[in-house]
């Protein structure tokens, strides 16, 4: 059983309080990301589940073992590190064999084992080689197999793609799912990239400020965000915030933008009754801002705008637009009419909008 | 035709003279040292002679003789110089690896485990060594005879690590420092002790500090004089920098030649050493890559 449980998982380095109660279930064989800015307490975490850093308080359990005072060596884990960390006096072959050796595996196993990770990540011909002689796809590739012979019950990965460039980090990351399929192994994947975050988890942690803002598979994530910060840090480009006001009139529901507004759709208005009068912060996905009128069912608010930036990307035009005192970005079609400096009314998709409470930044549309 | 000449005339200046001038400069008290150990006393004490050169040619006035083996003689048979060479040898190589030991230890512990008073500790055993062995010899000369260890070689092997270890654990702390942490974590990671980590992981990386350390321990302990001059008294005891001095310098007679001799003699195993590790310390150079 490979499941790991955190249980008020706290850390404090002197007076800051990294990780600050975090409760998380992950079930065995789960690929769960841990995700969030820089200094959120993802590596924090990661850390110590890994048994590199010593809890404040709480406790983690691997299976049904807790296994805050195990030392690293007997969690039966593995870990890749974003730096490699392969051992650059050892060729490839030692390097994957290190830990089995350290636990006094018999050498055909520790060969059968190296041989066989080497061809399912395709590293066969550079067993012999230093690291130093290695690109740096090659070493990734030779961090995870050193992780794989291992035969852990949990891996963990500590942003392993950071120090690829683009095209080989979009290789790597089907690669590491296609690992996953194939190991059947819990694995735990902390990154500040929220598309690998996006494409790569069964399930999807957000973080900030050493707290977990959000846990839920990542379409869960993207179309339910339950406060501004993992609204605003999922999707890219980011949702768009504009701050209003919740106004009724007669028996209908309106956000106030003071120099515009826009009604809030008869099917959702029941939802808000409660905080008429109330400030908000009204996001919309710039893919749910389109600059042309859709017939039927759509529930459609238009509002007039300005373009300012159009950045053609060939399959789609992002266009920097602004409408009173607001700035926000929409994704339009490739065939757009939109030109910069040009006055252009744009559609929302009042079928796909948020509002969240101007104070906490808390949902009001989703709980 | 004339940018070439101009390289070539600008290379000679600023590069080839001024190395030849520094290599020159840097070699002439070798030199010395072994023209003097070879020149016989006639020549060498005659204030009209050359003194950069021996007199080949029979027929100069300052010819005595041509080059002699003479002192090299007077030094083996008339001095326990072998003995004293045998003291140094054991001195350097105990004291070195003491200090070594102890030194990888206290620099591992200072790079990497947080402990309270850890910064304080690190400054404090570089203050140490700030202290110089000319103002310590007399109180330590105290300690080495109430531990009965007067007049012995232990008293030195025991004590060069005073200034060894602290010099040692600065040059390898700072080397460790370089060493990016997450090589040993995932070594502990993979199933390794702490200890094992450093003994397996971080010592083969960092050899090129290590053999450093070593070399400069080395050559520290076998120059050392001050110590090892009040430590020891009886002949037999004594080290290649003390015997030299005190038995080819009496009174106001300083047997030149057999002192020039005995330089050079004692300057062969540090040579000996620098050039067996130093093929060491460059290969260890091209391993280490890290990252």
């Amino acid at each position: 059983m490979a499941s790991v449980t955190l249980q008020e998982l706290t850390k404090r380095f002197d007076k800051v309080t990294a990780v600050n109660q975090i409760n998380l279930d992950i079930p065995d064989k789960e690929f769960v990301v841990f995700v969030g800015p820089s200094g959120c307490g993802k590596t924090t975490t990661l850390r110590m589940i890994a048994g590199l850093e010593e809890t404040s308080d709480g406790t983690i359990l691997i299976g049904d073992r807790v296994v805050n005072d195990v030392p690293p060596k007997d969690r039966n884990i593995a870990m890749v590190f974003q730096n490699y960390a392969l051992y650059p006096h050892m060729d490839v072959y030692k390097n994957m064999a290190f830990g089995l050796k350290l636990r006094r595996t018999p050498r055909p196993e520790i060969d059968r084992r190296v041989r066989e990770a080497a061809r399912i990540l395709g590293i066969e011909d550079l067993l012999n080689r230093k690291p130093r002689q290695l690109s740096g796809g090659q070493r990734q590739r030779v961090a995870v197999g050193r992780a794989i012979v291992r035969q852990p019950e949990v891996f963990l990965f500590d942003e392993p793609l950071s120090n690829l460039d683009a095209k080989l980090r979009v290789q790597m990351r089907s690669e590491l799912i296609k690992l996953h399929y194939q190991l059947e192994a819990t694995m735990i994947y902390v990154t500040h990239d929220q598309v690998e975050a996006m494409t790569m988890g069964d399930r999807i942690v957000i973080m900030n400020n050493g707290e977990i803002q959000q846990v839920g598979d990542p379409m869960e994530v993207y179309n339910q965000p339950v406060n501004m910060f993992v609204a605003g840090f999922i999707g890219s480009p980011a949702m768009n915030f504009f701050q209003g006001k919740l106004t009724a009139q007669n028996s209908d529901l309106f956000v106030d933008f003071e120099k515009f507004v826009v009604k809030v759709p008869k099917s959702q208005a029941t939802r808000f009754g409660n905080h008429v009068n109330q400030r908000v912060v009204f996001g919309i996905r710039p893919e749910n801002i389109s600059d042309r009128e859709e017939s039927g069912e759509h529930q459609q608010e238009r509002v007039p705008a300005k373009v300012n930036v159009v950045e053609p990307l060939g399959s789609e035009v992002i266009v920097e637009l602004s409408a009173g005192d607001h700035t926000f970005v929409g994704r339009l079609d490739p065939s757009t009419a939109a030109r910069p400096m040009q006055e252009m009314a744009v559609y929302f998709d009042m079928s796909r909008f948020h509002l969240f409470d101007a104070e906490t930044g808390v949902s009001l549309s989703h709980q | 035709m004339k940018t070439r000449t101009r390289t070539f005339f600008g290379q000679l200046l600023t590069l080839h003279i001024p190395l030849v001038a520094f290599i020159l400069f840097a070699l002439f008290p070798f030199y010395f040292m072994v023209i003097t150990s070879f020149k016989s006393d006639g020549e060498l004490y005659n204030l009209k002679a050359n003194p950069f050169i021996i007199q080949l040619s029979p027929t100069h006035p300052h010819y005595s003789g041509g080059p002699t083996l003479e002192h090299y003689r007077l030094l083996l048979r008339d001095t326990p110089f072998l003995t004293w060479l045998f003291n140094s040898v054991l001195v350097s190589v105990l004291a070195t690896a003491i200090s070594i030991v102890i030194a990888i230890l206290a620099a591992y512990s200072l790079a990497r485990l947080r402990f309270r008073g850890a910064p304080s500790f690190g400054t404090a055993v570089f203050i140490t060594y700030l202290v110089p062995t000319t103002l310590l010899f007399l109180p330590l000369a105290q300690v080495v005879n109430r531990l009965g260890l007067a007049d012995s070689v232990w008293a030195l092997i025991l004590t060069y690590p005073t200034f060894l270890v602290p010099f040692c654990t600065w040059l390898l702390l700072g080397y460790f420092r370089t060493i990016p942490q997450e090589i040993e974590e995932c070594a502990m990671v993979d199933g390794c002790t702490r200890f094992q980590a450093l003994i397996r992981i971080i010592l083969p990386v960092a050899i090129p500090g290590v053999v450093c350390a070593v070399l400069f321990a080395f050559t520290i302990s076998w120059n050392e004089f001050i110590y090892a001059l009040t430590f020891i008294s009886s002949t037999a005891q004594k080290t290649t920098t003390v015997g030299v001095t005190a038995e080819l310098i009496r009174g106001d007679i300083f047997y030149w030649g057999s002192l020039m001799a005995g330089a050079v003699l004692g300057s062969i195993p540090i040579v000996l050493v620098y050039v067996v590790f130093m093929d060491y310390y460059v290969s260890g150079l091209t391993q280490g890559a890290i990252k």
